[in-house]
This record gives structure tokens, sequence and C-alpha cells, in this order.
């Protein structure tokens, strides 16, 4: 059986991470990777547009990232499992970048939430 | 000759390991949660298993998207958590049992599954937080065997082929010679996503379904590809292969011992059960 394109857009806002988007987002997802390591992250801190340029982020990623926009990091190529370092910078959670990418309070996404046991 | 005594599935979510680094187990948010774990923690007290094979996914901390292996399973005489970048509290090392590694990578090979073997390999939340729940505290003395699938970056491994190669796990256990008690344990799941304008996305009947079909008729959940569990489960909900293989590693017929099911743990359906082989 033929491969199903992973990337077939009829999920609603939903963007399964294929090679399309591995290959936009490597050098976003390299410097996200490197957060990991305490140090990293305090470089990165310590000055946010060296930190990027070192990683070489299109100009698309370095204003995803100085925008802490999530939707637009996911469309410039990011993976939400290193953005989850990047995030955890700024004292983000899942929850907070739930809230963030469906445009709720972080009460409201979490009411949601608790409402999807019933 | 080792033997399964039998598998658990339990959901990874980080947060968890922060209400247990905190001591929030009795909080009411998470009680309801915590509250399915005693049965499974009495059986493993009884059961005493040598042995945990962790089946989980690793989410970018072993490894990066330079290097993305469909299955790699770890060959070390220990294995050392680390920072994962967002405050989780690191935890000591693992202990492996390496010869028991290579006869599985030496069997599943045989079989023709391809696996990426690791002589050093950092375990992350996916692979801690399941045994801090099962083995609270430092009471912690079981040999682990992780089993890394790909649930990161796309074309991930068929719901079909992690059921057969949880298959070809339970012969590989089956066949090693030394007497050693082996339980399998699948991490993730159930129902989640994470990204997009869909985050929060859980699936309450999909996740009662997968939870009945892994007991008595797992083969079912194969007709699913891995476009259709993220459509119905969430991108991360796509978890539900590591479930697959842990129960492929078990007998046709299986004994469900114990079950708990709890929305929400912080995104994420909570899904926990405990099988043994049917006699």
């Amino acid at each position: 059986m033929a491969a199903k394109p992973a990337n077939v857009d009829d999920i609603p806002g939903t963007y399964p991470y294929d090679g399309k988007l591995a290959q936009k987002g490597y050098a976003l997802n390299k410097m996200c990777y490197s957060f990991n390591d305490a140090a990293n992250r305090t470089e990165f801190v310590r000055d946010e547009d060296a930190y990027c340029a070192k990683f070489g982020l299109s100009p698309a990623q370095r204003d995803a990232v100085r925008e802490r926009n999530v939707l637009a990091l996911l469309s410039a190529g990011g993976n939400v499992y290193y953005l989850a370092k990047l995030a955890g910078i700024f004292g983000l959670g899942v929850q907070d970048i739930g809230a963030q990418q469906t445009g709720v309070t972080l009460e409201a996404f979490k009411a949601k939430l608790k409402a999807a046991g019933n | 000759m080792a033997r399964i005594v039998g598998g658990i599935c339990s959901s990874h979510i980080p947060a968890i390991g922060n209400a247990i680094a905190r001591g929030l187990q009795g909080d009411p948010y998470w009680q309801p949660f915590f509250n399915g774990y005693p049965p499974v923690r009495e059986w493993l007290e009884r059961v005493q298993p040598d042995v945990a094979i962790m089946v989980y996914n690793d989410h970018g901390l072993n490894f990066f998207l330079d290097k993305m292996p469909t299955f790699a399973i770890g060959a070390a005489p220990e294995y050392q958590n680390a920072d994962e970048g967002w405050g989780l509290p690191t935890l000591p090392p693992y202990p492996g049992d390496p010869a028991l590694s290579w006869h599985i990578i030496e069997s599943l090979v045989n079989e023709e599954f391809d696996i990426t073997s690791c002589q050093e390999m950092r375990v992350d939340h996916a692979f801690t937080v399941p045994i801090a729940l099962l083995w609270p505290g430092t009471q912690r003395r079981v040999k682990t065997v992780p089993v890394a699938v790909n649930t990161v970056q796309h074309p991930l491994p068929t719901p079909n082929r992690c059921l057969k190669l949880g298959r070809a796990l339970g012969r590989a256990i089956a066949s090693y010679p030394e007497d050693l008690r082996v339980v399998v344990i699948g991490t993730g799941g159930l129902s989640h996503q994470l990204d997009g304008e869909r985050a929060g996305f859980i699936n309450k009947d999909f996740d009662l379904e997968c939870l009945e079909k892994i007991v008595n008729d797992p083969q079912a959940l194969t007709k699913y590809t891995i476009h259709d569990l993220v459509r119905l489960a969430g991108t991360q909900g796509v978890e539900l292969i590591m479930w697959l293989v842990m129960r492929g590693a078990l007998s046709a017929r299986v004994r469900q011992v114990h079950r708990h099911y709890h929305i929400p743990v912080s995104n994420t359906a909570a899904g926990l059960l405990l099988l043994e082989n049917a006699a």
C-alpha cells in the first residue's frame, strides 16, 4: 500500500510534523534543542539576537521567536517538543501555549480540558 | 527462561513529574489521577519483576532531528536522566541489563526489524514519570531496557508495525535463557494535542474504545493509520502506538487486572492498564 502523505491538510488546526516541516524548521529546532543545557538558556536570555544569529534562523523564525508566537513558530517549521524548551525559558507551560494558540485565557483553556471529561 | 509477568500502559505527562516533586498527590486536582496507581504498585510489590522493558518516545532529550531512528533500543549498564529545558528535576540514573538488551536487539534484527542500538541513551520524562508512578520514592531496584519509538517526526511506524514489533519482542524475551521476571511497560497517551489551533483536543469516546480494544482485540486498532490516530486522538495521541508494542509482547489472550482513566492531567486524558497473560 502506498504511503499517504502525512501532511494531508484535512484536520483543522493540526499539522503533523513531516519531512517538509522538518527541513523548514531545522535551524529553529536545533536552537531549541540546545536549550536542554542551562548555560545555553542563560546565553539566549543575555543576548537573544546574537543567540538566534548563531543558529542562522530565518527572518520568519526570528520574528516568531521575538513575538513568542507559537502558531508562527509552528508555521516556521518549529516542532512542539523542541519549542517547549523555548517556551520554558519564558516560563510558559503547555497549557499557556494551548491558551495562546486557541486564543482564549488560561482559565478558559483549562475549563475546556476539564469539560472534555464530562 | 525469562518470563513476561505482565504488561502496563501508563501516561507519562511531565506535569505528573512536577506534582510528584512537589508532593501534590493529595491535592484535589491530582488525587483522582494518583488514586489509579496503588493497585498496580501492590501488584508490582507482589510480582517483583526483575526487569522493566520501557517502550516510550523521546521528546528531544536524547534524539534530535539530525538522526531520528524509528525504533531504538538501549544497551547500556545505566541510563541517565537529564535537564529537558523546562524545569523537571533531574532524577538519579536507572540500571540497565546490557546482556538482555543485546539479546533483544539480536532477536529483533533476526526477525527483520531494523533496530538502532544505543550504548548511551539519555531517558526523558516518558521513561522516568511512569517509573516514578509505579515505583515511588527510592524503592526502585528494577533493571530497565529502553525501547524508543519515533513519534516526533513523521513518517511514524504504523500501528500494525508496532503491534508486530511487540510480538517479536515477546518472542525475544521468551527465548532469553536467564530466569527473569519481565514486565513490559508502554508509556504515553491517551488523547491529547499540544500544537495548533486544535490544541487541547481530547476524545473520550475514542480513548475508551482504545482501552477496550487494547485488552481484547488489539488487531482491531491496526485498521487505523497514523493519520487516523492524529485525527481521532490528537497529534500527541499517536503515542497509542507504544501501548500497541506492549500489547503485542503479551499473549493473544490477556486478563485485565486493573484499569484507570482520568480527564484531564494538564492537556491530556490519562490512561492506565495492567494486564496479565491469560493461562
